[in-house]
């Protein structure tokens, strides 16, 4: 029991599958990115190349910074995200459990660069910290009328309800309500990548690497796997909540369709600064939230 | 162990751009090379903007009594292994600025430099070259 459980946290669906997967989409993206700039783009084992320097270079904490909070961050990001991604891959078989613990993992990639960065005594991190926050703030609200819209339908607030609701009357995506939650959806999961509309934490242009701007070697690696699980997560969690549940083979499709839409947008915008983007989470998407969730009330 | 480290090293080379003191042309041709038109990322090489997340740091200009601390510090900033490549003839042996008051001397009195390129400024091509030359050498 205890074997499979850790089997399970560290080999598949854990630590080690969502994380060699997750590198893979990272290398769709930069291909995709790559050819719709006209270029070549890089090789296939290029994200691996990449992890694997990492993992071998010298890793350096700053000066004067907290030692013990400066390297646990990633770690608390990487383990947020493994863990929410075990629970939601095993949610069609076992888990009973509820969105709530979802919502709450998922909070804690932002959480961890957030103290990471600030952790980090650079201005240009701290910066970068509070930029985070803000977003984070941000996309939250509309994200989490967008979730409801799943959970009014199905009365129930179990991920196991919502996909047999959605096995018994058709996937929740096929209604008024349904299309405009998972647009907000969509735009959420874009801010919690930090794809290009929404990367202003990170804004290389103004502040370089934002909160990671400290960190090198393993602890960078950490922060970079954590991004490369949260891509392959983010769409298995929209395809659960709003498009029929990750049982038949079509589900291959439906991932790439939203993994293109994500890389897609993020190559053909410019990057918003943060009051902007604060706007358009909250008047925008929060008013679209609430006629959505309005809508699932009158069952559209 | 050491091949591995070597073959990371080899397939993802991210630079950092330390302009000290330059002209601005040498930046300009570095900017060039990595343009969708030469397309670096072939080889794995990303621009990165911190010199923590760097392997190589591209140099250029002249160096002189006020720059030679901020590149130094750049240059222990570093996490190691990492190459130092000297883009131009300015950072190779201080060129026409040589007999100057506030020049302390081409990059390789004070730093382990690995590729020289020649050129004012190098050529993109010349760049690449080099770069190429000193990933092979590892």
């Amino acid at each position: 029991m205890i074997l499979k459980a850790l089997f399970n946290f560290l080999i598949f669906p854990g630590f080690l599958f969502m994380v060699l997967f997750g590198l893979f989409l990272t290398w769709i993206d930069r291909k995709v990115t790559a050819r719709i700039q006209w270029r070549k783009g890089p090789p296939i084992y290029q994200p691996y190349a990449d992890a694997l320097k990492l993992l071998l270079k010298e890793t350096l904490v700053p000066n004067g910074a907290p030692k013990f909070l400066f390297l646990f961050s990633p770690l608390l990001g990487l383990v947020g995200v493994i863990i929410a991604g075990v629970i939601l891959l095993s949610s069609q078989f076992s888990f009973t459990g509820d969105l709530i613990v979802i919502i709450y993992l998922f909070a804690l990639p932002p959480i961890a660069i957030i103290i990471g960065g600030s952790s980090s005594k650079n201005p240009l991190s701290a910066v970068g910290a509070s930029r985070e926050m803000t977003l984070y703030f941000g996309y939250e609200l509309p994200f989490l009328l967008a979730l409801l819209v799943p959970v009014i339908k199905s009365g129930s607030i179990k991920i196991s309800q919502i996909l047999l609701y959605q096995e018994n009357f058709g996937p929740i995506l096929y209604s008024l309500s349904g299309v405009l939650a998972f647009i907000i959806a969509l735009f959420s999961v874009q801010a919690k990548l930090g794809f290009v509309p929404f990367d202003i934490p990170e804004a290389e242009q103004e502040i370089m690497a934002g909160p990671l701007l400290e960190y090198s070697g393993v602890s960078l690696l950490f922060f970079k796997l954590m991004r490369a699980a949260l891509l392959f997560l983010l769409p298995i969690f929209l395809i659960i909540l709003f498009w029929g549940g990750i049982k038949t083979p079509w589900v291959i499709l439906k991932f790439l369709f939203i993994l293109v839409l994500l890389i897609l947008l993020k190559n053909t915008n410019p990057r918003l600064r943060i009051d902007q983007a604060l706007k358009f989470f909250w008047i925008i998407l929060g008013l679209l939230g609430v006629v959505a969730v309005i809508l699932a009330f009158n069952r559209l | 162990m050491k091949d591995l480290r070597v073959w990371g090293l080899k397939k993802s080379p991210w630079v950092f751009h330390v302009a000290a003191a330059s002209c601005n042309n040498c930046d300009i041709e570095i900017l060039d090379v990595l343009t969708p038109r030469f397309d670096v990322e072939r080889f794995g090489i990303v621009l990165v903007g911190s010199p923590r997340h760097a392997d190589a740091l591209l140099v250029t200009g002249v160096l002189n009594r006020k720059s030679l601390p901020r590149v130094l510090r750049v240059y222990e900033q570093t996490p190691k292994p990492c190459l130092v490549i000297a883009v131009g003839t300015c950072a190779c042996d201080c060129h026409m600025f040589k007999d100057s008051y506030n020049v302390v001397g081409p990059y390789d009195r004070h730093l382990p430099v690995d590729v020289y390129i020649p050129g004012c400024p190098p050529k993109p091509e010349a760049i690449i070259a080099g770069v190429v030359k000193a990933l092979s050498k590892l």
